[in-house]
């Protein structure tokens, strides 16, 4: 009984919000330009599911695109700076800084730059969800064991043979778990460069329905982005799981 | 018998923030080939340095050490090393991490592909002296505190080194698997024939062990007594509760005992 319940009680949770948020449309009887109720905004699903699955395709891709960059670049970086310590030395400050630059800011840059449309959205997931990655990658390098580099270099392993043989094995379960981090922090970076300068997308949209006052039709969109978000996120803890089980396992072992 | 480690009147220092730290200084030790040395004293007095400078992960100040006439100029490729934590790596199985060495050491890394099943057959036989017949499909987390550090003893020694280096290998684990170990490690040794130095704090462990102990000063380290271990082999756990077993203890008692005073 207990495990069911436990098994259940995402889906109960998610229930109850949805009611709560549909009673409290319904006692304060809000005006349809201020707030949507979840059945206008489920109904704005139905009624324009035409151009909110296009939008949402346009939002996906252009996030999944961001994130694989953000991937190849953030593990190459990260691979880079753990390597060796006057790189990280050198590169932290300078990460820091740029990480601290909130990346609204950036995108008229590089709409600008780059025109509306597809693009600077997909470079604004990419600044956006970079940076964890090449924190997380770097710091499983770094804390590779030292005694563990002394019995491999004591039979005369290069540098590479122990970044091959440990460090990057070793690193897996910090990438895995950046991953996460990253893909919810891409759909932001894509939004926000959507809402500010697109032509398409769910953040187009929702700017657009806002200022139309079709409210049920914005929290449509964002329903639609919660959801993508959600199974994007499961996409790569499943990942996380198949790759790193070892990880779990080993914390819970009985000997340490 | 030839020499197969010779340390000779090392100075080793540490930088720290607050100026350098005198390790070692006028550290002399001569082990032979096939021996079993030990090397005991007061904790922080330099020991583990003494592994380091062997297997040439750090150079000395000043002085010389040479392992197999050679002298040492960097890592020395020939040694085995396994610590008080047994340092596995939990994303391979068992006989995965044994083979370890093997993908890094030359001749065999060029021949790893090739020779895969062969060197398999020998991590498996490997496995069966240490007692860990058929676990070679588990994964570390699956075994006990002893059992990984006898996989990691195996690890050590399976591209057959003629050098082992143990830094407290057993100082982690309970009375009774400790023995045990002991035992393993002695049957090893008597079995391949390899040269020993074991840094412990044991002095039961050292005494059972040993061919020779090497009792450290405090730092600055240096080796203040030498001591011939010399009880017949083969050694049985009943030799620890002999009169003349426990008198060996008692002696290199004393001396850290008085080594710490000053």
């Amino acid at each position: 009984m207990k495990d069911l319940l436990e098994k259940l009680s995402p889906w109960l949770f998610t229930i109850a919000i949805f009611a709560l948020w549909e009673a409290a449309c319904r006692i304060f009887n809000f005006s349809p330009f201020i707030m949507a109720s979840p059945t206008q905004a489920f109904g704005a699903i139905i009624q324009h599911w035409q151009p909110l699955l296009r939008h949402s395709f346009v939002t996906l891709w252009t996030t999944m695109a961001g994130f694989a960059l953000a991937v190849i670049f953030g593990v190459a970086l990260g691979l880079i700076v753990g390597w060796s310590r006057t790189i990280y030395r050198g590169l932290y400050p300078v990460m820091i800084g740029f990480n601290t630059i909130p990346k609204v800011a950036v995108v008229p840059i590089l709409i600008m730059w780059f025109g509306i449309g597809e693009i600077p959205a997909i470079l604004t997931a990419f600044l956006i969800s970079f940076f964890p990655i090449v924190v997380n990658v770097a710091t499983g390098l770094a804390t590779m064991e030292p005694e563990l580099e002394d019995v491999l270099r004591a039979l005369g392993a290069r540098k590479l043979d122990i970044m091959l043989k440990v460090g990057i094995p070793r690193t897996q379960p910090y990438l895995f778990g950046s991953l996460k981090v990253a893909i919810t922090l891409a759909f932001v970076g894509t939004v926000v460069s959507e809402t500010i300068g697109a032509n398409a997308g769910l953040g187009y949209l929702i700017a657009l329905a806002g200022s139309n006052f079709q409210m049920p039709l914005v929290f449509a969109a964002l329903l639609l982005l919660a959801v993508e978000g959600i199974l994007m996120y499961a996409v790569f803890a499943l990942i996380e799981a198949r790759f790193t089980h070892w990880a779990f396992r080993s914390s819970m072992s009985a000997a340490a | 018998m030839s020499s197969s480690v010779d340390i000779d009147d090392i100075t080793l220092t540490y930088k720290g923030a607050s100026g350098g730290v005198l390790a070692l200084q006028g550290t002399t030790l001569n082990v032979k080939r096939g021996e079993f040395a030990a090397v005991v004293g007061p904790s922080g007095c330099g020991k583990s340095s003494l592994m380091k400078l062997v297997t040439g992960l750090i150079r000395p100040d000043k002085g010389d050490i040479s392992v197999f006439g050679d002298k040492v100029r960097g890592p020395v490729k020939i040694a085995g090393m396994a610590f008080q934590n047994p340092n596995l790596l939990p994303w391979r199985k068992v006989a995965d991490n044994v083979l370890l060495p093997l993908e890094i050491v030359e001749p065999h890394r060029h021949r790893f592909r090739r020779d895969n099943a062969k060197y398999r057959e020998q991590v498996e036989a490997l496995l069966k002296t240490v007692g860990l017949s058929g676990f070679g499909d588990r994964y570390p987390w699956e075994l006990s505190g002893g059992m990984q550090q006898r996989v990691s003893l195996c690890r050590s020694l399976i591209h057959e080194p003629a050098l082992l280096m143990l830094d407290e290998p057993f100082a982690a684990l309970d009375a009774f698997t400790r023995e045990e170990l002991w035992c393993v490690l002695r049957d090893l040794w008597q079995k391949l024939g390899f040269t020993v130095i074991l840094v412990t704090h044991d002095l039961r462990e050292a005494a059972f062990l040993a061919d020779t102990i090497h009792v450290m000063s405090a730092r600055p380290g240096r080796i203040v007594m030498t001591k011939a271990v010399d009880l017949p082999r083969p050694r049985d756990l009943e030799i620890c509760f002999e009169p003349r077993f426990t008198d060996i203890v008692h002696e290199l008692r004393a001396k850290i005992a008085e080594v710490r005073q000053t």
